[in-house]
């Protein structure tokens, strides 16, 4: 059996987690200082990923990212790279969808943050620098780590829009999602069963280890 | 040390207008809440900015609309005690303590842990201390950071009423050490009296009245700063002639020492109700209700020859007076030194 689409879903979801991880708490951050209005407006453009359907998102990204569009075509004749296709393409896919849970369940973490800690961290002349990661990340662990989990789960199940962009070419774009659909659809059930059970694997070790955090958090 | 603020902010709904000035001594801010006492605070250490003013502390300029001043608190050198405490919940007592601490100088953090009586619970995190510890925790954090002035909002509130006592005397003691300008926030007239020497009293976002405690006591000028120092007895009222007011609330005339043509309202603390004739202000009254206290008695009274529907007026005493006075009727008098002339 090629595990080639494991190796590749668990890449594509690490990188994905990560550069969500950064830019969800640096989101949720800001937008949780905003004023009213603004904040509502934000709030709905950056939650959109989460409600539209994936192959909209896909969409939208085909019209950044192919070959003879605005970003697509400025890094092929810059840096002779292709943005579509290849198996990095599932990133931008996997990262833009799992960014809302990222973003909005850090930003509920620091609402509930109680914002006079940090008022009283800058009194005593603390950088702002060392208040969010000394003061408020751990304060508000909880939800990030949780936020953390659930983008990574929902990257490693990506399919919509990564088979839009990223398609599946055995053994360069494929992943576990795109492997099932693609085994499925040409008859091949005992390997598409293989993958789904695979898969099922992944999701019950993630969801246990969430448990688990939360039962020693509580305790 | 000298503190001079001039903080004016639109919040639409509210408004804040305060003009402060405070040297080497503790001024106590006493409002009733949502007088805008605490947000006073947040201006001055810059977790807010106003729409226009100034704030000088010991002469640095830390806000100024004028010259595009606008420092950021870090910068400020403020320590501001918040009404929770704010210690951070992720760190021990010590960590606390070194957290507000740039040179993390050991000796200095143990001398503190030493004089505030938290060795015991130097590796306790906040959450496993009692209020008081807390509050020792926040203070000292606060001193270590070198403040230039000391804001304390409501330092008593997170406490049990029975610690209260004690951690009023040993603040004492810290502002002594001090030796600046304290701010402390109150709404708790006694707290004010016992550990400031002057008294500013906010109401609706402006400060009414600024003075020594004795004048904010004897002579509070408005309703509300009567109402803040623990006047329970106010009665509209507008003089009739020189010297006499109609209090319409109690029915009754009463003469008064001064005359100011403001006067809207006037008061008479509880305690200041004499029993007997003695000269001017001398009412037969009917008693509606006698209130034990623990040490005292509290009576409601209504003047006989008042009209109908008037507002009882309380009268408080200690339990022997009352037991040598009581019946169903009873005289008192109003000393005319001790009727609070107010306006609005």
């Amino acid at each position: 059996m090629d595990w080639y689409p494991l190796a590749n879903s668990l890449r594509v979801a690490f990188i994905s987690c990560v550069i969500v991880f950064f830019t969800g708490i640096a989101a949720a951050w800001y937008t949780s200082k905003l004023p009213g209005l603004v904040k509502g407006v934000v709030d709905v453009i950056l939650t959109l990923p989460l409600v539209l359907p994936p192959t909209v998102v896909g969409y939208f990204l085909l019209r950044l990212f192919g070959p003879r569009r605005i970003i697509g075509q400025w890094a092929l004749e810059g840096f002779g790279i292709r943005l579509t296709m290849v198996w990095y393409s599932a990133v931008f896919a996997s990262s833009v969808v799992s960014f809302p849970l990222m973003y909005r369940t850090a930003r509920g973490a620091f609402e509930t943050f109680d914002r006079t800690l940090e008022y009283s961290a800058k009194t005593l002349g603390l950088s702002d620098t060392y208040i969010f990661w000394r003061i408020v990340m751990p304060c508000c662990r909880q939800g990030i780590l949780a936020g953390t989990v659930l983008s990574f789960a929902r990257a490693l199940g990506e399919y919509g829009a990564t088979s839009m962009i990223a398609g599946y070419t055995p053994g360069k774009t494929a992943t576990i999602s795109t492997a099932v659909y693609q085994l499925w659809r040409t008859g091949d059930d005992v390997h598409a069963l293989k993958w789904v059970l695979v898969n099922l694997a992944i999701s019950f070790t993630v969801l246990t280890f969430v448990n688990l955090l939360e039962r020693k958090e509580t305790r | 040390m000298t503190l001079h603020a001039e903080i004016h902010r639109d919040f639409g709904k509210f408004r804040l207008d305060v003009e402060l000035d405070a040297g080497n001594e503790t001024l106590a801010l006493l409002g009733a809440s949502g007088s805008g006492k605490s947000l006073t605070l947040g201006f001055i250490a810059g977790i807010m900015k106003p729409d226009r003013g100034r704030i000088i502390i010991d002469g640095l300029e830390v806000f100024s609309s004028e010259k595009n001043i606008n420092l950021p608190p870090q910068k400020r050198r403020t320590g501001l005690m918040f009404q929770n405490y704010a210690l951070f919940p992720n760190m021990t007592v010590t960590e606390n303590l070194m957290a507000g601490q740039k040179l993390k100088n050991s000796a200095e953090v143990a001398d503190m842990l030493t004089r505030f009586g938290l060795e015991g619970v130097k590796d306790s995190y906040p959450a496993k201390i009692s209020g008081g510890q807390k509050q020792r925790t926040a203070l000292a954090r606060m001193l270590l950071s070198c403040p230039r002035i000391m804001m304390l909002d409501e330092p008593f509130s997170a406490l049990d009423s029975h610690l209260r006592f004690q951690t009023e005397r040993e603040l004492l003691n810290v502002f002594n050490d001090f030796g600046g300008t304290v701010l402390l926030v109150s709404h708790n007239r006694d707290e004010a009296f016992r550990l400031c020497r002057r008294i500013a009293v906010i109401h609706d976002g402006h400060v009414e009245i600024v003075g020594t405690k004795d004048e904010v006591f004897s002579d509070p000028k408005t309703r509300n700063a009567a109402i803040l120092t623990g006047c329970k007895n106010i009665s509209r009222a507008n003089f009739t002639s020189e010297g006499k007011i109609f209090a319409s609330d109690w029915g009754i005339e009463l003469q008064c020492q001064s005359h100011r043509n403001d006067t809207r309202y006037a008061g008479v603390r509880m305690h200041s109700i004499t029993a007997g004739q003695n000269g001017a202000n001398t009412f037969e009254c009917k008693v509606m209700q006698v209130i034990e206290n623990p040490f005292s008695f509290t009576v409601m009274l209504i003047p006989k020859n008042s009209r109908e529907n008037v507002i009882p007026i309380g009268w408080e005493m200690d339990k022997n007076l009352w037991h040598k006075v009581k019946g169903e009727n009873v005289t008192v008098s109003i000393p005319p030194e001790n009727i609070l002339l107010l306006r609005e």
